[in-house]
């Protein structure tokens, strides 16, 4: 595989600069809240700059190839380099990752949730920054290892202190399912590592010698793979951590759950397991591709039963992420590159509703479906918001979710040659129909929660909800609409939403090249 | 009768001494010596000179492990790298380890200080044995020779039992102190029978005679298999594997938290050196007997040390269960030590386990002993709410905690890797089947060390009492050290790995 080594400091500079803030932090003392925020936004802003840095050097001519690319010796006791690069299949994610880092850094401006310690919480997401820029840059199994573990003790952090009332029971059950998955997910590298030679770790060195492995083998090396990427995913039947994480979260912890862990999963699918392991993949790709659509209809059916709207926001990820593994269970270049940017939309999407519940919950204390109505008279411009976002999710055409959708059930239409045409022919209907089902969640929700009359229990005047809210509301005493910080972070999504939407091409054009390379191997 | 002697005297030729390779060992002496005389001229409210004299020698003794390792293996081995016929040798191997017991050995007395100070008693006393303990573990660095080994691990035990006994008027104090003298007497006994075993059937003491000795005539005798089992479990019970571990937590729940600290890491480090020599020296003709042997000990060690350590409520308690567990994962790579081609990262896994493990599980300590100045409690519930009230130390123990559950990127996780992949290497069915037995319990080890991790975080106060620790600033020092450590290790592990240089160690037996 070609490289372009042309300024290989760039990444590492994007991936370690948030620990620089963090060692800044550690040195100023706690009670200075204002002035760590001040210093994680401007880290924050100092990666993001680093990022559209790359993101203006970034070669779109070549984006097949790895750019920035960088290999220095790491740990030769076992063979494994510091290989990093970044190509049009991970440039969007890595960005997209520092992007959301600096808005949810501006939304805790004035949200840092219970039990407050801005310091500790603004240090934990920008460690778990730098896992998740790492995580897309690597490009050796052992990094890619260290910087998707990176991420766990952060966010079980989060979700743990920060989280709601049943933290502890969420966060653990984050922390086994993560920790079960990549302990398989190691075992499935070090047999990699073993088949291939036992020469190096580098994946690009993986792809070119993965072929040789014997089938059977391979098809096992892929099995631990698949689980611990899966649980990430999360797919069916290993999302039952996700609705629990989620809900428990505090609201910065499940937009960045939502807009950038999910997709280490599906990422790790597209970069690692199936090009280095392509015969595999084509065994495998039946049995992701029903789980995929299972995911769908299950996802779905479970938003539809939800009372929480937290939960049902979290129900519906695993829906989408059934879209996206749908179109990576094809192996053609219009499913992959359909769910790459499933991935992004989501990200997006998703982050943002789980943005309007924190908000919602702040102002009402709940969110309870049928406590919650009137957003609309109360708050316009968050319900909205809202209903923006709801179209957006269930796949609106002329907004970002459409794109994801559409493209991965077309791509199920015709899958790769080497695939059964009439089990994805009979995935694709059901997915359809899963997206009937997400315009149903998704309007259904809205209806319950925006329209009508105001709930009287949280009119502005008559303090009736005194009794169990009054303890913790403070001086959020009023329901007011969207306030200037929940603008500033949520405006540049919204956009986002709006231009990918309209023009697609905008990402598929990065992503294309990259994919067509991908997927060159199932169409020999 | 004396001219007889003075007749043989004459015979006598000094053996050529290079000082420079001594020179760890020389300064250690001379500052045992230097504590134990300025402890009898000092008063008693300048009892402290003994500590920071006592941290000074080891830090002294530390330079020249350090020069000697600069000096490159060429120009060590010119100087007589191998002093008395090849029975005592200092070189890369040694060297590595040298530096780990000296700075555990300081890392200890930057926690004792305070401890011992606040003990108000025998001041003095505590140092020299403490020196005289890590003078013995820098000389079973280098020892390749039955006798200098057994002098090395008298050495280091002998002081060790009384420094157990410590809390000399309380009653776990006393029986942790005769629990470990009577066990580890016990031990010796039957490496001793071991070993006479040994020189009885070979003829020789010197290590590396031995190896090829073994099985001289064709075939594994009797008493061969006898000898090599006896060590082995002479060294098992001075390294706490099961089922030779029974005195490990009572022994570290008596003994003053400094001192635990000490026998988990440096005693243990310090058999595990012994084995790792006899093992690669000794016995590579052996590796039908002791692999099958140490294969059940490491599946024991590391299962039953996790689930005992599980049931523990009690912080020290559980540290020494879960020092148990890692004992295992230790022995886990030299039970595939005899197989072809795989004794490099058998010995590399080794060395970069050992220093990862001393250094983090030193840092909990300290923050255990720190946490204990103000809770006065060694309940796993006295940690609830840490995080609130210090959060430093709250992190800090997460930092050492994660390292020990091997959750990357902190020391832990190569440590764990390095064995994983050494027995991998291995390609045999033994290797395999202990690889997914360690991976088993590498999961049942992160729950207890995230039930520790979740009272840190998550949980309230138990008492309420939210006042600030004040760390002593020697723990401070000592906590700089293991978490920078811990947290280098895991990310440029190589820093350590390269020292594990098989044919460094092996010489001409290497294979």
């Amino acid at each position: 595989m070609d490289v372009i080594s042309d300024q290989n400091w760039l990444l590492s500079l994007g991936t370690f600069l948030p620990l620089a803030g963090v060692l800044v932090m550690l040195l100023i003392p706690k009670r200075e809240e204002l002035l760590h925020k001040q210093v994680a936004l401007a880290t924050a802003l100092g990666t993001l700059g680093v990022g559209i840095y790359t993101l203006i050097q970034f070669d779109y001519g070549k984006a097949e190839q790895l750019q920035f690319y960088a290999n220095t010796e790491w740990i030769s006791v076992i063979k494994s380099g510091y290989t990093i690069g970044l190509d049009g299949i991970s440039l969007p994610l890595y960005f997209l990752s520092m992007v959301i880092t600096v808005l949810v850094m501006i939304y805790s401006w004035d949200h840092i949730p219970s039990p407050g310690n801005p310091k500790a919480f603004l240090i934990l997401m920008l460690v778990l920054q730098t896992g998740m820029a790492g995580t897309f840059i690597a490009q050796d199994l052992i990094l890619f290892f260290v910087f998707f573990e990176v991420v766990l003790l952060p966010m079980y952090f989060m979700i743990g202190v920060w989280g709601g009332e049943q933290r502890q029971y969420a966060s653990l059950k984050f922390f086994l399912y993560t920790m079960f998955g990549s302990a398989l997910m190691l075992v499935a590298f070090l047999a990699l590592f073993y088949q291939t030679g036992r020469e190096s770790f580098a994946i690009p060195y993986l792809i070119e010698r993965g072929i040789e492995i014997p089938e059977t083998t391979a098809v096992w090396i892929f099995a631990g793979m698949f689980i611990g990427f899966a649980v990430k995913v999360p797919m069916f039947p290993f999302h039952t951590w996700l609705p629990d994480a989620h809900t428990q979260a505090p609201t910065q912890g499940s937009v960045i759950l939502a807009a950038i862990l999910l997709k280490l999963g599906t990422y790790g699918f597209v970069r690692i397991a199936i090009p280095i392991l392509p015969q595999a993949a084509v065994k495998w790709a039946p049995a992701i591709g029903v789980l995929a659509v299972i995911g769908i209809i299950y996802g779905s059916l479970g938003c539809l039963a939800q009372t929480d709207m937290k939960r049902l926001i979290a129900f519906s990820s695993v829906a989408h992420m059934g879209f996206v593994m749908l179109g990576i269970s094809t192996l053609t270049a219009t499913g992959i590159n359909a769910a790459l940017f499933g991935m992004v939309a989501h990200g997006l999407i998703t982050g943002m509703l789980f943005f309007c519940a924190g908000s919602i919950k702040e102002r009402y204390h709940t969110l309870e479906i049928k406590r919650l109505s009137g957003l609309l008279i109360q708050m316009p411009k968050l319900g909205w918001i809202l209903g923006f976002c709801a179209m957006a999710s269930l796949g609106l055409p002329g907004l970002a979710g459409f794109w994801g959708e559409f493209p991965a059930i077309l791509a199920a239409y015709q899958p790769a040659p080497q695939l059964s045409e009439e089990l994805f022919r009979v995935l694709m209907v059901i997915a359809a129909v899963g997206t009937v089902l997400a315009a149903a969640y998704l309007l259904w929700l809205y209806q319950r929660t925006a329209f009508g009359e105001p709930n009287p229990e949280f009119s502005n005047h008559g303090h009736a909800h005194a009794v169990g809210a009054a303890a913790n509301d403070g001086h959020h005493d009023e329901i007011h609409d969207v306030t200037v910080f929940e603008w500033i972070a949520w405006t540049p999504l919204l956009i986002a939403i709006v231009v990918l939407g309209v023009y697609p091409q905008l990402m598929f054009k990065v992503m294309d090249p990259a994919v067509t390379q991908l997927v060159e191997v199932f169409n020999k | 009768m004396i001219a007889s002697l003075v007749a043989a005297a004459g015979d006598f030729t000094a053996p050529t001494v290079d000082y420079h390779a001594l020179a760890p060992e020389i300064v250690l002496a001379v500052g045992i010596c230097l504590v134990l005389i300025v402890d009898l001229f000092i008063e008693e409210r300048q009892r402290w000179i003994t500590s920071t004299l006592a941290g000074f020698v080891l830090l002294g003794a530390l330079v020249p492990v350090v020069t000697l390792a600069v000096i490159g293996g060429d120009v060590r081995n010119a100087l007589g790298g191998e002093l008395l016929d090849g029975r005592y040798v200092v070189d890369e191997y040694a060297l590595i380890l040298k530096a780990l017991f000296l700075i555990a050995g300081y890392v200890v007395v930057l926690m004792s200080s305070d401890e011992i100070e606040s003990g108000k008693y025998h001041q003095g006393e505590y140092y020299v044995l403490l020196l005289s303990s890590v003078l013995g573990m820098v000389m079973m660095a280098s020892a390749r020779d039955l006798i200098s080994i057994f002098v090395a691990l008298e050495f280091l035990s002998i002081p060790a039992y009384m420094l157990a006994a410590w809390n000399k008027r309380n009653s776990k104090g006393n029986e942790a102190g005769m629990k470990y003298y009577l066990l580890g007497v016990f031990a010796s006994a039957i490496l001793l029978y071991g070993m006479s075993l040994l020189y009885g059937v070979t003829g020789t003491t010197l290590l590396k005679d031995i190896g090829p000795a073994i099985t001289a005539n064709g075939q594994f005798s009797g008493v061969e298999a006898l000898a090599v089992v006896f060590v082995v479990v002479g060294f098992a019970f001075k390294v706490s594997a099961v089922p030779f571990h029974q005195w490990a937590p009572d022994v570290y729940e008596g003994a003053p938290t400094p001192i635990t600290a000490f026998l988990s890491v440096a005693s243990k480090a310090a058999g595990f050196v012994a084995l790792t020599t006899m093992v690669f020296l000794a016995f590579p003709l052996a590796s039908d007997v002791y692999q099958p042997f140490m294969w059940v000990l490491a599946v024991t060690s590391m299962t039953v040390g996790n689930l005992l350590a599980l049931r523990q409520t009690n912080i020290v308690r559980m540290l020494a269960y879960s020092s148990i567990s890692q004992g295992g994962f230790i022995l886990m790579p030299l039970t595939v030590a005899g197989e072809k081609g795989v004794g490099e990262s058998v010995l590399k896994a080794v060395i970069v386990y050992l220093v990862v493990y001393a250094v983090t599980n030193l840092g909990a300590f300290a923050v255990v002993i720190a946490v204990a100045k103000k809770t006065r409690s060694g309940e796993i519930s006295s940690f609830g709410g840490l995080f609130s009230y210090a959060p430093a130390l709250g992190v800090l123990m997460t930092v050492f905690l994660a390292s020990l559950a091997g959750i990357p990127p902190l020391g832990g996780w190569f440590a764990k890797f390095g064995a994983f992949k050494a027995v991998l290497d291995a390609d045999t069915n033994w290797g395999y089947s202990i690889a997914v037995i360690a991976a088993l319990n590498t999961v049942i080890a992160a729950a207890y060390y995230v039930t520790v991790m979740r009272e840190i975080w998550m949980k309230p106060v138990p008492d309420g009492d939210v006042t600030p620790i004040r760390t002593p600033s020697s723990i401070q020092a000592a906590l700089v050290i293991t978490c920078g450590a811990t947290v280098v290790l895991g990310v440029l592990p190589d820093l350590v790995a390269r020292f594990g240089d098989l044919a460094d160690l092996t010489g001409a037996i290497g294979r």
